[in-house]
């Protein structure tokens, strides 16, 4: 079943369920896609997006992410708003196979209209997310949704992307991540606004709540959206605590629209999504076609009479000269 | 606009198509779903692996899936392939639905494949009734990894 | 006996000798040019096989405290002093398919063909805990198994056999109490004192969580209800065996023998241990715990597993739970042949499969055996095939004579170095799963499921790569004939089925008194909430007619569901 671009955003904008799958897949793959067609589609939704709330939910694999974004689906649905979830998964590096594994703590959705979700995967991106998803978020946008949840891979200091594209970022510890602590501490792990210490049913619970409390007030600590970051105790599998963490992620939007960083954050999500996809872009032309560059130089190179970085600004003037 | 050694036009065309479509490039995508009450996932798992070991992108429900719920994940995920194992011999009551919901909500070009302890004079029916290919125990690997390709090929020509 | 365990059992002298004949031995072989077909041959849990075994592979055991006498710590040689020379093992078809009046008719013909005793199947929907009427079990019901949501449908299966004279096992996990609830209120009803009722309820919650999968609860109140069942049994049911603990189901999601043994054994101590943290003497109720694992064609794997399994028991009760009584120590199980080992082409022969599965299970000494009928891949057994079934066990039992004296494997080089393996493989999972805190930590930290997970991978590739042979499937394949073809199946209505327990169902509902029956629900989730032990609520509330699904439901409420972790 083929349909014509106009047809599969109109169709889309209804509410049709197929093209709005078909479209999102359109946008996941820009290369699949005529550069014409693709380039109208995005303006028509970007004609329409910058209103949706994104909310990056990232923490180590077994944390519970899953669980939780299922849970607040569930409040987010009480109060009638539109949600959508990207669920992100590793690629193999060596198949570029994915298992997709996180729908299953959400299957309790799937029969809700209102809620859309797509797995996608890395693909070779190295922060967190796919090269993909800024423009799935773009799309979910322009489509009205009212919430986009990103579950990030979960890679602890690797897991970089999340923050540039998410008005709220939660980060999902439990009892006994001490080592994430310590990277907090040191200052190597960006900081996150809501800090969720998720099975809290576990005694150990306390003690990381507490590390958490004592490094935020003594260091007098902000997140890059400059707020206070915030601590909450769940445990989603009993759903214990997640009416309140959903009204501390809803204190924050309100924050932020309040400051103007709301709208700021989508602007430098476009200029980040932007920057990425040149990255992948250059990234992919180095790795497939630099030995077609300059045979002759890539000879020397292999050979020891140039170095390789006096080689390499060689190359990139002749990468980028017109 | 970043190729500047090509002399000739069509090949630097050809080649930005190719720069931008490696990582961007569409994979096949397959839902491995465990339809009805039964909780044995080993081959729905070992098949999972498989193709993600293949190149695939398999997005795996779990188990206990209703074929609402088979469906209507198919359709977000926007899969070429619905692989469904059950060994619960309630197969005759739950694929059929699967296949009549895919129709209903127009999804039918999604492909249909089915395994596990499916007799054969079922599979038969099953086949007759829209299931593109049903694999009984003992179905190698490799010989399930190729028809879901094939499948899933057959898909995004239609 | 402290001085005697420092005996090797092979004098110095032997062995000195011995090792140089071997070094010569094994000149003499290469000389000769022998070679052998593999590069490697491997037991399929992995550990290599030797070309022959001799005392050398043994030298360091001692016999009284590695092997010692059937009947006596360590209880290698079997439980028993006599074993099969007293009795034959218990001949134990699982079936039930259908409606009750179907197993009714099923388990009769089963008596009158010399079944010693019973075990119900039951369907998924009573296997997860919900009535037929629920959405969720069209197109289950009794299919796999036998539709039980009420007490009425048990009374149903046992009419005309008595309860007194049969033992029953209820392959029944999250539910168990409730059926065991179902089943006592039925004996009581015939007139069977609490004494006569015997049988076994396999009640492994544990397991449901690393293989069955057929989990309701979370682990730590699932762990919970299990172990009410077991605290009430042992009190008011003295001879019900509350609980087996099943490696079995570990073993077909695609375990190898020696995970099966030690994940096994993981749930065991866990179950033990929650009985004794709530204040229970280890010997007041450790005899009644029972097991039941898996048998393989890989028939000396299998009994060096079985043999490992009864000593590490004996030795897991005595050194570290603090069991004082023998019976206390003794690993009593069950077995059934392997079903992922049979095969749905060529499946005539699955009935040679069966028999070295069987052969292995009666080899390791087992008290009660089901064999699976050769359709076991393709449907649910006929009369014919369970007949074949039951009359392997007869035929072994009777006349093979393998039966006639206690562990015939016993001081085999081969089977005594595999059992010290096993062992010593299976000790490494078990301290891994210790270090993690005990089996509901590994199990939330998805460290069994993962192992399993990767074997069940191992175990295809090798099928696929011609590193493990199954006949008929990857090797030997051919044509099948017409009578392979037409292999008779037993064909199941489930509609009709359906329809006829939901017609019952709603009769039974409307024939009971509603304000008891809502407020033994009550009570049931106020004793949950209160954190008491819930099998007398639970009678209550089958003496009060509340169904199955309703019982699980107030339970839900109170601990909510589970739901699986990620792992492939």
């Amino acid at each position: 079943m083929r349909m014509s671009p106009e047809e599969l955003l109109k169709r889309s904008f209804e509410g049709d369920l197929i093209a709005l799958s078909r479209l999102l897949t359109l946008i996941e793959f820009p290369a699949e896609t005529d550069p014409e067609i693709f380039s109208f589609i995005m303006r028509e939704l970007m004609k329409r997006s910058g209103n949706a709330h994104v909310i990056g939910v990232t923490g180590n694999p077994g944390v519970g992410k899953s669980t939780l974004i299922s849970k607040i689906i569930s409040i987010y649905r009480e109060k009638g708003s539109r949600v959508a979830v990207v669920s992100v998964d590793p690629s193999s590096p060596f198949s570029k196979g994915s298992f997709m594994g996180n729908r299953i703590r959400m299957q309790q959705h799937s029969q809700d209209p209102g809620v859309f979700i797509r797995s996608t995967a890395t693909r070779g991106a190295k922060g967190g997310l796919g090269i993909g998803t800024t423009l799935l978020i773009e799309a979910f946008d322009g489509l009205g949704f009212d919430k986009i949840i990103i579950e990030s891979v979960g890679a602890g200091q690797i897991d970089v992307d999340i923050q540039n594209v998410s008005h709220t970022t939660i980060n999902v510890l439990i009892p006994g991540a001490g080592d994430e602590i310590q990277l907090l501490k040191a200052g190597l792990m960006e900081i996150g606004d809501i800090y969720v210490v998720n099975k809290s049913d576990k005694p150990e619970a306390e003690i990381i709540y507490k590390q958490l409390q004592e490094l935020f007030e003594s260091e007098n600590i902000e997140s890059r959206t400059g707020w206070r970051p915030r601590i909450y105790k769940t445990s989603a599998v009993m759903g214990w605590g997640v009416e309140e963490l959903t009204s501390g992620i809803e204190d924050h939007k309100k924050y932020l629209l309040e400051n103007g960083g709301f709208k700021e954050i989508i602007r430098r999500r476009r200029v980040y999504s932007t920057k990425q996809y040149v990255k992948y872009i250059i990234e992919n032309y180095i790795e497939r076609y630099l030995d077609r560059v300059d045979k002759d130089l890539l000879e020397k190179i292999s050979m020891g009479s140039v170095d390789p970085f006096t080689a390499s600004l060689e190359l990139v003037k002749k990468l980028i000269t017109k | 606009m970043y190729i500047q050694e090509q002399t000739d036009v069509e090949t630097r065309i050809s080649l930005e198509k190719e720069v931008v479509a490696e990582e961007m490039r569409r994979r096949y995508k397959v839902i491995v779903a465990k339809l009805g009450l039964d909780g044995h996932d080993r081959g729905a798992k070992v098949v999972a692996r498989a193709l993600r070991d293949a190149g695939f992108e398999v997005v795996y429900t779990g188990i206990r899936q209703t074929p609402e719920m088979v469906v209507n994940t198919a359709i977000q995920e926007d899969a070429d392939v619905i692989g469904i194992s059950l060994l619960s011999g309630a197969h005759m009551a739950l694929v059929p639905m699967v296949l009549k919901l895919l129709r209903e909500k127009g999804a039918g070009d999604i492909k249909v494949v089915v395994g596990g302890t499916i007799p054969p004079d079922d599979a038969e029916k099953l086949k007759e009734m829209g299931v593109a290919e049903v694999f009984p125990p003992d179905t190698p690997l490799s010989y399930i990894i190729k028809k879901v390709r094939e499948l899933a090929e057959e898909r995004r020509r239609s | 006996m402290s001085n005697i365990s420092s005996i090797k059992t092979y004098n110095k002298e032997l062995i000195e000798i011995l090792r140089t004949a071997v070094e010569e031995w094994e000149r003499e072989m290469r000389e000769n040019n022998y070679r052998d077909r593999k590069d490697v041959f491997y037991t399929e849990s992995g550990i290599p096989i030797k070309t022959v075994y001799t005392p050398l592979d043994v030298e360091d055991q001692n016999y009284f405290s590695k092997i010692g006498m059937p009947g006596q710590y360590p209880f290698t040689r079997g439980i028993h002093y006599n074993m099969y020379r007293g009795r034959v093992w218990t001949m134990r078809e699982f079936s039930g398919y259908g409606t009750p009046e179907d197993t009714n008719r099923r388990f009769k013909y089963l008596i009158s063909h010399g079944e010693t005793g019973l075990s119900i199947a039951f369907d998924y929907p009573t296997l997860v805990g919900i009535d037929p009427d629920d959405p969720r079990a069209y197109g289950e019901v009794g299919v796999v198994g036998v539709s039980v949501p009420t007490v009425l449908d048990m009374e149903i299966i046992f009419k005309d056999i008595y309860m007194g004279d049969v033992t029953t096992n209820m392959t029944i996990n999250p539910p168990a109490p409730v059926l065991l609830s179902f089943y006592v209120a039925t004996a009581r009803k015939q007139g069977v004192p609490d004494d006569k009722i015997g049988g076994t309820t396999q009640n492994d919650q544990l397991k449901e969580f690393i293989a069955q999968k057929s989990w309701v609860f979370p682990p730590q109140p699932a762990l919970k209800i299990g172990v009410d069942l077991i605290e009430w049994s042992v009190k008011n049911l003295p001879k019900w065996n509350p609980i087996s603990i099943s490696g079995y189901h570990i073993y077909e999601a695609g375990a190898t023998a020696v995970e099966e043994l030690a994940l096994t054994l993981a749930d065991g101590i866990e179950y033990v241990r929650e009985m004794i943290r709530r204040g229970h003497d280890v010997d007041s109720f450790a005899g009644r715990l029972s097991f039941f694992f898996a048998s393989g064609v890989q028939v000396f794997e299998h009994v060096a597993k079985f043999r490992a399994a009864r000593r590490m028991w004996a030795k897991i009760m005595k050194e570290w739970l603090g069991a004082k009584k023998k019976r206390s120590m003794w690993m009593r199980f069950h077995t059934q042949t392997s079903g992922v080992e049979l095969t749905a082409v060529e499946p005539y022969n699955n009935i040679i499969r069966v028999v070295l599965q069987a052969m292995a299970a009666v080899l390791g000494g087992t008290q009660s055996l089901h064999t699976n009928a050769f359709d076991e891949a393709l449907a649910l057994p006929t009369d014919f095939s369970a007949k074949i079934a039951l009359r392997t066990q007869q035929i072994l039992a009777y006349e093979s004579g393998i039966a006639d004296t206690v562990d015939p494997l016993g001081g085999s080089y081969y089977i005594e170095w595999l059992t010290d393996r096993i062992e010593e493989e299976a000790w490494k999972i078990i301290d891994k799963i210790e270090s993690m805190g005990g089996m509901i930590n590994a199990i939330e930290k998805g460290y069994p499921q993962m192992l399993i997970t990767e074997s069940a991978y191992r175990k295809q590739r090798a099928i696929e790569e011609l590193r493990k042979i199954v006949v008929g499937v990857n090797m030997f394949q051919s044509e099948p004939l017409e009578e392979e073809k037409r292999v008779p199946l037993l064909k199941i209505d489930e509609e009709k089925v359906r329809q006829q327990q939901i017609e019952r169902i709603r009769r039974f509902r409307q024939d009971r008194d509603p304000a008891k029956w809502r407020s033994s629900l009550i009570e049931l989730e106020r004793a949950a909430m209160r954190n008491e032990n819930l099998m007398p609520y639970i009678y209550n509330a089958v003496i009060n007619r509340a169904t199955l699904g309703e019982i699980m439901g107030a339970l839900k409420n109170v601990y909510g569901e589970w739901s699986e972790p990620i792992i492939l």
